[in-house]
């Protein structure tokens, strides 16, 4: 029986899934492109969810688990949702006992604080470094099963490809030593990917340099279904730089932080001189109940519509004010330090202001990717959970596609990446256990080959014209223009084209340098190339979904609710959901609008609205499945969500 | 977008800067200049990034891009580290409006050269393997919550977590080299990290060895260089101190078998 597993990345799912694997005695070969210690999941900022109500407010995993598919517009698969949440408080519990430094309450407990779209304190966290200091607990465990001989790091090393046997199963890997160029195959009998999202086909994002989505897309490009691709995460509160867009973590509102622009655009006064009533506190206005900790999507498509639309950023500028400073938090200086110094400490560092001063100055930037690769939701039927549609390929993490739908809930990343991890871990000692025929040495030659072949004509690219990264930069800002917060099909055509102008400018690259050592201009082109192919995927799956849910906004398709002072809509949002079981009563076809039963009045307009949204669900909520297709756009197929937890209803905050 | 303080360098049009470069590993180093476009807020990171764009020398030589180490960018992940101006620190917090020009480049001289800016870090890894920085779990099935922690310890313990293992302390310090045993400042630090947890303790015995051995905290100089230099502002000498007292201890219990 193999008893050795590859596992790809070395961040919070990586290490998650080693950590498992080890403990159940199997070896495991770690590849990462940097150290592990060095991943990305070190910039998370903010916290990590669980529903385990030391707050006395009531809070439950169920709780949990209606926020998170509520916040991703019902796209998440629910059953697996609905377990990640009862497993929080595990988790939790577990990391605590590693020695993760979470804050806490004056009796020792753990300290919790609320997060955007839920009203429960529900976010343990570490200072603002959370995912930093989740990152090192595990990376500790890690290193005592190195010493132990049970884990293998190879740091430094890039993965290139899965290697797969005549019969379409996963048997190993091939990856790259990143300090001399060597390329080695390597036997696994079970292989996990956990290589994060890829934020920067965007080109200036929150991610880190390493997250280009490469080898995502390489076993993508090797037949590995990319789900929900066109679902990209644009986090509300950044900071623009030269070399990338900076967090600024939820939890600053969390704490009290408050989203605001002066009434008066032309108001050219210091921000700390312009007394509330001058100010325009535009997510509490518009959103009563949740205020600024509406969740991500809604925050940024109001940030977007401030500065863009109507022209009232700061300075005339595509920046609002976030504003943190005691006397409008509520909380003291001390406190606001001890809760979010790490996040403080980046916008005084980057930026030269204090935070608890005066109020900072944000603006959207993409951060994560809600889609990923398609993995399984069900141990059924020969699949498997966590595996890919490639047999004994596995993965976990922001690279997986299934817990988040079409909107991540902040903090939720972190718990989603070590649950992702620990279910794959099992799964994963089990089909190496019974896959143990050892794979012809064949296989693995001919991969290796193939690999070589792509390096040596890669280094062979000297004579172009084109450079790497300035191809990587046109594409990050033709994305960025056209992919993210607001979609419309004409852009998305223009950008596709644009696409395949970049794969043919790539051929014509002159990588400018062909040495051994860390040549990093030729990594990049190869990653580029990749790059582009998940591009290809994420816009066609854009371009397709004509209707507006959570990240994914088509104003060309959205439905307009009716103005809620109008038309007298219920509040209560399960007055939708029995309108729905209503319709769904009456007749199964053409929908003919009834009336809730619920003895609330309601007008004709929201009956309409109502029975537009039913027609849009029956026909939208379904994940986008893209198919690689080699020098072609992917194709693009659909797979229905399951509603075995809770049926959907209209996305409302107010 | 959002705007940069600090000194206004607006006037400024380019930036200078000469960066110590390397071929490959036991190569001898070259020094190059290079002059990139100025933009605002810009840090180090940027003006690299504007290289490989053009890899071009100032005097208009076609070169090879310049190699370095990042990841977040944001001075959580400990890749960037480099010399600049001299100083050991993290290339992404160091914003070109406050460095003096030319900015000079160097790879960290304590570690093996890799290429360029790029070294070998892999000797502070294997130094948290010989104090064994970790809280030894007994597994990660559900065991219950874990005991209590004042908060007065959380934010002690908080400060040492921060440790990037970036190395600017290692760089720094007088007695670290790779002729030295002197295991270093952040591990010291790691070591007093995980003694001061309510099970992380349980290993202290072991941790106190090595740091009673050849090379262990006794090694330490006292230039205090190392928390200088930290980008974290973790207080390592603190960590030194007190790592200091717990050897005495630990070495006159071993003495006396008890």
């Amino acid at each position: 029986m193999s008893k050795n597993i590859i596992v790809i990345g070395g961040g919070l799912a990586g290490l998650a899934a080693t950590i498992k694997i080890a403990e159940a005695g199997f070896h495991v070969d770690l590849f990462s492109m940097v150290p592990v210690k060095r991943s990305h999941s070190v910039c998370a900022q903010g916290g990590i969810n669980s529903a385990k109500d030391m707050k006395g407010e009531g809070d439950h995993p169920d709780l949990h688990t209606t926020d998170t598919l509520f916040g991703g517009e019902y796209l998440a698969d629910q059953p697996l949702v609905q377990d990640m949440c009862y497993e929080g408080p595990k988790i939790i519990d577990l990391l605590d006992r590693m020695g993760v430094p979470f804050n806490r309450t004056p009796e020792g407990n753990l300290d919790f604080r609320r997060f955007g779209g839920t009203l429960f304190q529900r976010t343990a966290y570490a200072g603002a470094t959370t995912g930093q200091q989740l990152m090192y607990a595990l990376d500790e465990q890690v290193r005592r099963f190195e010493a132990d001989g049970k884990v293998d790091k190879y740091e430094y090393w890039e993965f290139l490809s899965a290697i797969i046997d005549d019969d379409g199963i996963c048997r190993g890997v091939t990856a790259m030593n990143l300090w001399d160029r060597t390329v080695q195959a390597f036997k696994g009998g079970a292989v996990c990917l956990a290589t994060g999202g890829p934020g920067l086909i965007y080109g200036k994002s929150t991610n880190s340099v390493i997250n280009t989505g490469a080898a995502n897309s390489r076993v993508y490009q090797q037949g590995v279904n990319y789900a929900n691709g066109e679902f990209i995460q644009v986090h509300p509160t950044s900071i623009p730089g030269a070399d990338k867009l900076r967090l600024i973590s939820e939890s600053v509102r969390g704490e009290g932080g408050r989203v605001w622009v002066p009434k008066n655009p032309a108001d050219k006064r210091h921000p700390t001189d312009i007394p509330d009533s001058e100010r325009d506190y535009f997510l509490e206005r518009k959103f009563p109940k949740y205020g600024n900790l509406v969740p991500r999507d809604v925050a940024t498509r109001e940030i977007f519509d401030i500065c863009v639309n109507e022209e009232r950023g700061v300075n005339g500028e595509n920046q609002v004010y976030l504003d943190i400073t005691p006397e409008r938090s509520g909380q003291t200086a001390e406190a606001l330090e001890r809760k979010l110094g790490g996040v403080l400490e980046i916008y005084r560092k980057f930026q030269g202001a204090d935070p608890l001063k005066e109020p900072m100055k944000i603006f959207p930037g993409v951060h994560y990717s809600m889609g990923g690769l398609w993995v399984s939701p069900v141990d059924d039927g020969g699949q498997i959970k966590q595996m890919t549609n490639i047999p004994g390929l596995f993965a976990a993490g922001e690279a997986d596609f299934q817990y988040h739908g079409a909107n991540r809930l902040g903090a939720n990343s972190l718990l989603s990446c070590i649950f992702g991890g620990f279910l794959a871990a099992p799964r994963m000692c089990e089909w190496a256990a019974s896959h143990s025929k050892e794979a012809d040495q064949a296989i693995y030659d001919r991969e290796l080959k193939r690999q070589n072949e792509i390096n040596e004509r890669v280094l062979g690219m000297t004579s172009g014209s084109e450079n790497t990264f300035q191809i990587h930069k046109e594409l990050g800002e033709w994305m960025t223009r056209y992919c993210t917060v607001v979609r419309r099909n004409e852009d998305l055509e223009k950008l596709a084209g644009k696409i395949t102008e970049f794969e043919e400018r790539w051929h014509k690259i002159d990588i400018n340098d062909t040495a051994k050592p860390a040549n990093q201009s030729f990594l990049w082109t190869r990653a580029l190339w990749d790059m582009l192919q998940l591009a290809k995927a994420i816009v066609k799956g854009a371009t397709l979904r004509n209707e507006c849910r959570g990240a994914h906004y088509k104003p060309d398709f959205d439905l307009a609710m009716p103005e809620k002072d109008k038309m007298g809509i219920p509040t209560d949002t399960d007055v939708y959901r029995e309108f729905v079981a209503a319709l769904e009563a009456q007749n199964k076809t053409t929908y003919k609008p009834l009336p809730p039963k619920s003895g609330e009045e309601v007008a004709p307009e929201f009956i309409d609205y109502m029975t537009r949204w039913v027609e849009k669900e029956k026909t939208w909520n379904k994940s986008t499945l893209a198919t690689y297709k080699e020098g072609d756009q992917p194709d693009i197929s659909y797979l229905p969500t399951a509603m075995t937890v809770e049926p959907p209803k209209p996305r409302i905050y107010k | 977008m959002a705007s940069s303080n600090g000194n206004d360098s607006s006037a400024q049009q380019t930036v200078t800067l000469r960066i110590k470069r390397q071929k490959a590993p036991g190569e001898a180093p070259y020094w190059e200049t290079f002059k990139v476009p100025y933009e605002r807020g810009m840090n180090v990171i940027s003006a690299l990034m504007k290289i490989r764009l053009n890899p071009e020398t100032a005097e208009g030589r076609k070169t090879t891009p310049v190699t370095w180490d990042a990841g977040c960018l944001e001075e959580v992940c400990g890749a960037c580290s480099m010399r600049i101006n001299g100083i050991p620190r993290q290339s992404c917090t160091a914003l070109i409006d406050n460095l003096e020009q030319p900015i000079v480049l160097e790879p960290f001289s304590k570690f093996p050269v890799i290429r360029d800016l790029m070294v070998d870090r892999t000797p502070m890894f294997e130094s948290l393997k010989r104090v064994k920085a970790w809280v030894p779990v007994d597994g990660t099935y559900h065991l219950g919550p874990a005991e209590k922690i004042s908060p007065e310890m959380q934010q002690i313990r908080y400060k040492y977590s921060e440790c990037m293992t970036c190395g600017c302390c290692l760089e720094a310090c007088p007695q670290y080299n790779g002729k030295s045993a002197f295991i270093g400042a952040s591990v010291i630090g790691q070591s007093y990290l995980f003694n001061a947890h309510p099970t992380g303790k349980n290993l202290k015995g072991d941790r106190l060895d090595v740091m009673m051995g050849v090379g262990g905290v006794v090694d330490c100089g006292n230039a205090q260089n190392c928390v200088r230099v930290c980008p974290k502002g973790i207080p390592l000498t603190d960590a030194i101190a007190a790592i200091g007292g717990q050897v005495t201890i630990h070495a006159i219990r071993k003495m006396l078998h008890f």
